[in-house]
């Protein structure tokens, strides 16, 4: 039981940390805050000053914006759907004792440890690339025509990408889940007759319910900033096809130098990473409560 | 002891003093073979300069443009020395971002630069960046695959010839394309090619009044032909094949035909790698016979930003390295046929250059076929053959060459393609400025 003076001591010594920690994200947010309401442009240094929401309303008014905003909703959703029902399935499986179990599981989690432009540099030379690609091998096998990935299919080819650089991590999450599910609980629902369909369904999910949670708030942060993978794969393209909120703000800001403008678009995304954030916990977070 | 400690004084004293006298300048580049080579040179310049100290900081285009464009923009004042382009070079320029370079030295022979770059890279007849390496495009072509469709190429070869010398050689069951030409979106990338390619269809990027012009027919021919061509006879996936994607695609002999960079030219010819080293031939860019021909001039230059204190240093290393004593340099180092190509007249000149480079020629014609001042048929109000050198071009030169990626990609119809161009274009200009 605290006093009311090791309280205050604690509080005394933890400020410096606390101030830090704010300064460290108030001065950023507030200087983004601030150049979105400047025309800025350093390469046309002249038409400098205050110019209200017209950067909001030049950002917002842009052909590419809502396109991102979907692309952005698209990816992280198609993203949550293929590494939460694939790591689900995957752990059931590497959680079933087999010859090989060790190697099986660090093969299954090995995507995680390798950076994002680096995969997506595999994946686009080694893998989806319709001349020299694996892919294109295959179908060339079969007698089919390859399929040009990053031009008919840019969406497509970022989501597996990225899903298999996340599958590894709900996998790896979910199946610590699994393995702390008692043997004892299970068996009792085999004695009495439930059968594997049903044993999952009532058991094995809503005690990985928690897990599934996790996953899907920590994915949800780090799809939403998705950057790497576009950059190396399509740069945004064909047309804004595959420009997601991050890669226009990037755009805005390093490609045309309309800091205000990629001002505007971040605080912009804040926003709606914020709004994503509350719906994700409304609708999830619930479960961290039990 | 005590002379220990004398004697580390003295030495500390001394380094402290060669300190203070060596000046060391901080030089940005691009990571090109000519750039890296030149690094590995530098113990000639530094012989000579004991009292200047070099740093490099070497990067990739892309990030090298954003680095030096961020610092001078905001006069971060990191570099003494920036490699930038034709492109950059006129608008620092006109921002007094940039030092006219008039003390080169008396034997630097400035007049030998060839014209055409010099004029690139001159504003009010005086030049504010010494071109390192220059370059126009080209038709790079099989002469094999040429002779078995019957066809013989010429020189300066039209549009049309192009197009059905590019129909007789696709051949896809054995993986060969008529045509490979850029398709990644981007300012340097798809745009370059097609802005270059649009001023021999007669088109433009802007009238007198910065009127964008993608509404005009001439844009939809230039588009149309290109969109038509590639997906009739180029490769697939063109709409993410930039130069060196292209690069690789002609080494092993996947294309009949590749209009790109005069630079690619060593490349292709290069027998350790290219497996058609000794079929490649070469002609002008092709035309419509309406005076301009589709190929471009650009050249890596080295500036000097005008916040740096140490401007004579700088001005002593930009000197040495675009002089004519660099090139014997590597001449003697590495053979004839690596030295930096575009920037003298006198190299074309030399008979050991053409023996050893068998583009020198078509190199130097090409160079000498574009006109900054007068890229298009019609009259501009910019400087620029494949770029417009505003400091809005880089953003709307990205979007445009986007929009295109997506028509070549089947994603959107080049009329869709041509009316966003448009649209994006005259915000861009609106925003600037330039339209009210």
């Amino acid at each position: 039981m605290a006093t009311q003076q090791t309280r205050s001591l604690a509080r005394f010594m933890m400020a410096p940390s606390v101030v830090l920690l704010l300064v460290w994200m108030v001065v950023p947010l507030a200087l983004t805050l601030w150049f979105s309401f400047q025309q800025y442009n350093p390469l046309n240094p002249i038409r400098d000053g205050f110019v209200g929401f017209s950067n909001y309303a030049l950002f917002y008014s842009n052909p590419a914006f809502l396109q991102s905003i979907l692309n952005t909703l698209t990816l992280v959703v198609s993203v949550l759907l293929i590494t939460v029902i694939g790591g689900i399935l995957l752990a059931l499986l590497i959680d079933q004792p087999m010859w090989g179990q060790g190697i099986v599981r660090i093969l299954v989690i090995s995507p995680f440890f390798v950076m994002p432009p680096v995969a997506a540099l595999v994946w686009k030379n080694m893998i989806m690339h319709p001349q020299y690609g694996v892919f294109a091998d295959i179908a060339r096998f079969f007698g089919a025509q390859p399929i040009d990935w990053f031009g008919q299919h840019p969406m497509m080819a970022i989501i597996i990408i990225v899903a298999w650089q996340w599958l590894p991590f709900a996998t790896l999450i979910l199946l610590t889940a699994l393995q702390s599910l008692d043997g004892e609980q299970k068996e009792a629902a085999e004695m009495d007759g439930a059968g594997f369909v049903s044993r999952f369904i009532y058991l094995t999910l809503p005690h990985m319910s928690r897990a599934i949670t996790v996953v899907i708030l920590i994915q949800t942060i780090f799809l939403l900033s998705v950057y790497a993978e576009i950059l190396v794969t399509t740069n945004g393209g064909p047309g804004y096809a595959s420009t997601n909120l991050p890669f226009l703000v990037y755009q805005k800001a390093l490609l045309e130098f309309k800091i205000g403008q990629a001002s505007a678009g971040g605080i912009i995304a804040v926003i709606l990473a914020n709004i994503v954030a509350f719906f994700a916990m409304r609708a999830v977070g619930k479960n961290l409560d039990k | 002891m005590k002379l220990r400690t004398l004697t580390l004084g003295l030495l500390s004293a001394s380094a402290l003093a060669f300190a203070a006298h060596a000046e060391s300048i901080t030089i940005a580049t691009v990571n090109n073979g000519d750039m890296v080579r030149m690094q590995k040179l530098t113990e000639d310049f530094t012989k000579a300069n004991p009292d200047i100290q070099l740093n490099w900081v070497t990067l990739e285009e892309n990030v090298l443009r954003e680095r030096v464009t961020t610092d001078i923009a905001t006069k971060g004042g990191q570099y003494d020395v920036m490699t930038i382009g034709t492109y950059e070079v006129p608008i620092w320029a006109k921002q007094s971002w940039l030092l006219p370079l008039d003390k080169l030295g008396a034997d630097y022979d400035a007049k030998d630069i060839i014209p055409a770059i010099a004029g690139g890279l001159s504003v009010d007849g005086k030049l504010y960046a010494a071109p390192f390496y220059g370059e126009s495009s080209f038709v790079m072509y099989r002469k094999d695959l040429m002779d078995k469709a019957g066809l013989k190429m010429p020189d300066a070869p039209t549009w049309d010839f192009i197009r059905q010398a590019a129909d007789k050689m696709t051949d896809r069951a054995n993986g060969v394309n008529g045509v490979c030409l850029r398709g990644k979106a981007g300012w340097g990338e798809n745009m370059a090619f097609l802005t270059a390619m649009s001023n021999s269809f007669g088109a433009r990027w802007f009238d007198e009044n910065w009127k964008p012009q993608f509404d005009q027919p001439e844009w939809k021919k230039t588009l149309q032909f290109y969109v038509d061509m590639m997906k009739a006879d180029g490769p697939e996936g063109a709409s993410s094949n930039g130069f060196n994607e292209n690069l690789a695609l002609f080494q092993q002999g996947k294309c009949g035909m590749w209009i790109d960079a005069t630079v690619a030219a060593s490349f292709v010819s290069d027998p350790k790698n290219s497996t058609v080293a000794d079929k490649v031939g070469y002609a002008l860019a092709p035309d419509n016979g309406l005076g301009k021909r589709g190929n471009w001039l650009w050249a890596w230059s080295l500036a000097i930003p005008a916040g740096t204190q140490k401007a004579d240093a700088a001005e002593k290393f930009v000197s040495w390295a675009t002089s004519k004593h660099y090139a014997e340099l590597v001449a003697s180092k590495e053979g004839w046929a690596n030295v930096p190509p575009g920037t003298r007249s006198s190299l074309y000149a030399n008979a050991e250059y053409q023996k050893a480079a068998p583009f020198a020629k078509m190199t130097l014609d090409s160079i000498n076929a574009a006109d900054p001042t007068h890229p298009t048929v019609k009259p501009v109000p910019y400087v620029g053959v494949q770029f417009v050198a505003i400091p809005e071009f880089q953003g709307l030169g990205t979007t445009v060459g986007q929009l295109f990626s997506a028509a070549l990609a089947g994603q959107s119809s080049v009329d869709d393609a041509l009316k966003q161009a448009q649209d994006a274009a005259t915000a861009a200009m609106t925003e600037g400025g330039y339209i009210k």
